[in-house]
């Protein structure tokens, strides 16, 4: 039996004015799925996860989530099905606390963010659930600061927090460790190598020691077409590869 | 249930912290006391603070939309206006015998009319950015500024609105000329929806209008529905100010196109701004301060007394974050400072 393909693009197309900045890609991601999308610098990764995740609505092509044909749907319908990402540059609030951020998150989850006559905390399940979620990502000493007071790691942190209290069927990380000091790059790559088994994961990276120690599988998106799709050791011993990333940086293994 | 763990001591720092927040402080009960307090301290003065109580539901229902959600809006007025008018005239044609001249009802009306128009036109203010609002909001303001004065028949035009004749509050308080009922019916009001207003922020609902406000390019990725939520905010806050502008005419027994006027929508602003926007209570201290000020300064300089308010505005704006509430919290911060240093 072959596994359930919980994400699926069918020749999908991008164009901003005269740049075609997705072109026909196709690509199923499976169950439990580790996939990693590299490429270089402008090669169109974050706006293949912006089709995906509804925020650009592509040219031609399709999108099916869990089965379902979402090309049409909002970020907002896709993320109720099952679809959560972080994002290159961070998203939060900055405002908020980390607890309140997720409070917020589950309540949308669960369909109680409309509920306007209880307090934020009177669903203590929602709070032990977002204290829990916090320990998992070793961020609860900071549980109760403003978010834009915290330090960059530990917002790179919160960012893949909150796509986890969504809890996602398909989870789509864009760059999780850019712009993270070395010293704290290392909690950054515990927590995704750690991720829950049954998500099933996209990883936008540039760093090649997150690539390979967390992708089971690789492509390779070139001018905003898929090149080459393999296994990590498929994707290093590639010469097109190294040639593509030739003067960009060196593919480590 | 089978899960009979108990909660982590993180867990129950969490809720404590995150139900602190709805818990009333003792500044607040301070406050309530003191407004209260207004009717035998000021005796005199009923009158003008009947009227800040309704401006302060203004500036209150400014703040639900730009405090909260974030949305600029220079139309608050047309809804004080609107509910003005809605509960003046269901005053006139009641008589002021039948239900329609109760104020209670008038208060409904005023306030239901306004929140009809809100909800209508709020689907106006969901697209584009700050400035696109400003002159959406700014646009139905005065279209309903031009209709009330055209609308000569129903309105009385330019002359105002005459014989707005509420029966008593509640049928047993009569409205009296010292304003002692007007004051104290304000008050309540104002108190009522003070209470509902404060349940809503600090609610998931609240919670998601601040997010909203942040980021809304995130609260759409994990989910939320947020065009339902700015429609919300938006028709609650023109209910409050239709109910604001019904309050004024019953207690001033008036209403005239002054009640619509674009300057009703910069003073709601500038009251919150004067304030403190995003607090609940920085609406109110604007208020206070604002007409305090028109009333004091009005005396002695009755020509420019706009002059040291504008002069006010302008160092509060550029000396201190947040209005009179931002300086607050920066001096309670400082203070707690210097006294963990000792």
């Amino acid at each position: 039996m072959s596994p359930r393909i919980l994400l699926e693009s069918r020749d999908l197309v991008k164009r901003f004015g005269g740049i075609t900045a997705t072109d026909h890609v196709t690509f199923s991601l499976p169950e439990g799925a580790r996939h990693a999308l590299i490429g270089p610098n402008g090669a169109g990764k974050t706006t293949f996860i912006n089709l995906l995740s509804g925020v650009l609505t592509p040219t031609s092509g399709e999108i099916f989530l869990d089965g379902a044909n979402v090309t049409h749907w909002s970020a907002r319908k896709r993320a109720h099905a099952g679809l959560a990402r972080t994002f290159q540059i961070n998203q939060l609030f900055a405002d908020l606390t980390p607890i309140e951020t997720l409070m917020l998150t589950i309540a949308e989850r669960e369909g109680e963010g409309s509920s306007w006559w209880r307090p934020v905390g009177a669903r203590t399940d929602f709070v032990d659930e977002a204290v829990a979620l916090l320990a998992q990502l070793g961020i609860s000493d900071i549980a109760h600061a403003r978010v834009g007071q915290l330090a960059y790691g530990k917002q790179r942190l919160l960012e893949i927090a909150v796509a986890l209290a969504q809890k996602p069927k398909v989870l789509l990380l864009d760059e999780p460790a850019a712009g993270v000091p070395e010293h704290e790059r290392e909690q950054i790559l515990d927590v995704v190598a750690a991720l829950p088994k049954d998500v099933a994961l996209i990883l936008i990276e540039h760093d090649m020691h997150l690539v390979f120690r967390f992708a089971k599988s690789i492509s390779v998106l070139v001018n905003g077409g898929l090149f080459v799709e393999g296994t990590p050791d498929e994707i290093a011993n590639d010469p097109r590869v190294r040639q593509v990333y030739l003067g960009e940086e060196e593919v480590h293994v | 249930m089978s899960n009979i763990t108990s909660p982590s001591p993180e867990a129950m720092r969490a809720r404590a912290v995150l139900l602190g927040r709805s818990r009333w402080g003792v500044a607040e009960i301070i406050f309530w006391i003191l407004a209260v307090a207004c009717y035998w301290l000021f005796p005199t003065k009923l009158s003008l603070l009947s009227e800040i109580a309704i401006l302060g539901l203004v500036a209150l229902s400014v703040d639900l939309v730009l405090g909260y959600a974030g949305i600029v809006t220079l139309g608050q007025g047309a809804f004080f206006g609107i509910g003005a008018y809605a509960a003046g005239l269901a005053a006139k044609f009641g008589m002021g015998t039948s239900l329609w001249s109760d104020p209670v009802i008038g208060l409904f009306i005023g306030g239901g009319v306004a929140a009809v128009i809100g909800f209508a036109t709020s689907f106006l203010v969901l697209r584009g950015s700050d400035m696109t609002r400003l002159m959406v909001t700014l646009g139905v303001a005065l279209i309903v500024d031009e209709v009330v004065n055209q609308m000569k028949w129903l309105t009385g035009g330019s002359d105002g609105l005459q014989g707005v004749l509420p029966s008593a509050v509640l049928g047993i308080w009569e409205f009296d000329l010292f304003g002692r009922v007007a004051f104290v019916y304000s008050l309540v009001v104002l108190f009522v929806l003070f209470v509902i207003a404060r349940a809503l922020v600090k609610s998931p609902f609240g919670l998601s209008l601040q997010a909203i406000k942040g980021n809304m390019l995130r609260t759409r990725a994990i989910g939320m529905p947020v065009n339902a939520r700015l429609v919300a905010v938006y028709t609650v806050a023109a209910f409050y100010a239709g109910v604001a502008g019904a309050l004024a005419a019953q207690t001033t027994q008036f209403a005239s196109p002054d009640y619509v006027a674009f300057h009703r929508s910069a003073d709601a602003m500038l009251m919150l701004v004067f304030g403190g926007a995003g607090h609940l209570y920085g609406g109110l201290l604007g208020s206070i301060i604002f007409r305090t000020m028109q009333d004091v300064l009005g005396n002695i300089t009755p020509q420019y007394w706009q002059f040291w308010l504008g002069v006010t505005l302008v160092a509060l704006v550029l000396f201190v974050r947040g209005g009179i509430l931002g300086l607050l919290d920066n001096m309670l911060a400082a203070w707690r400072r210097k006294g963990g240093a000792s």
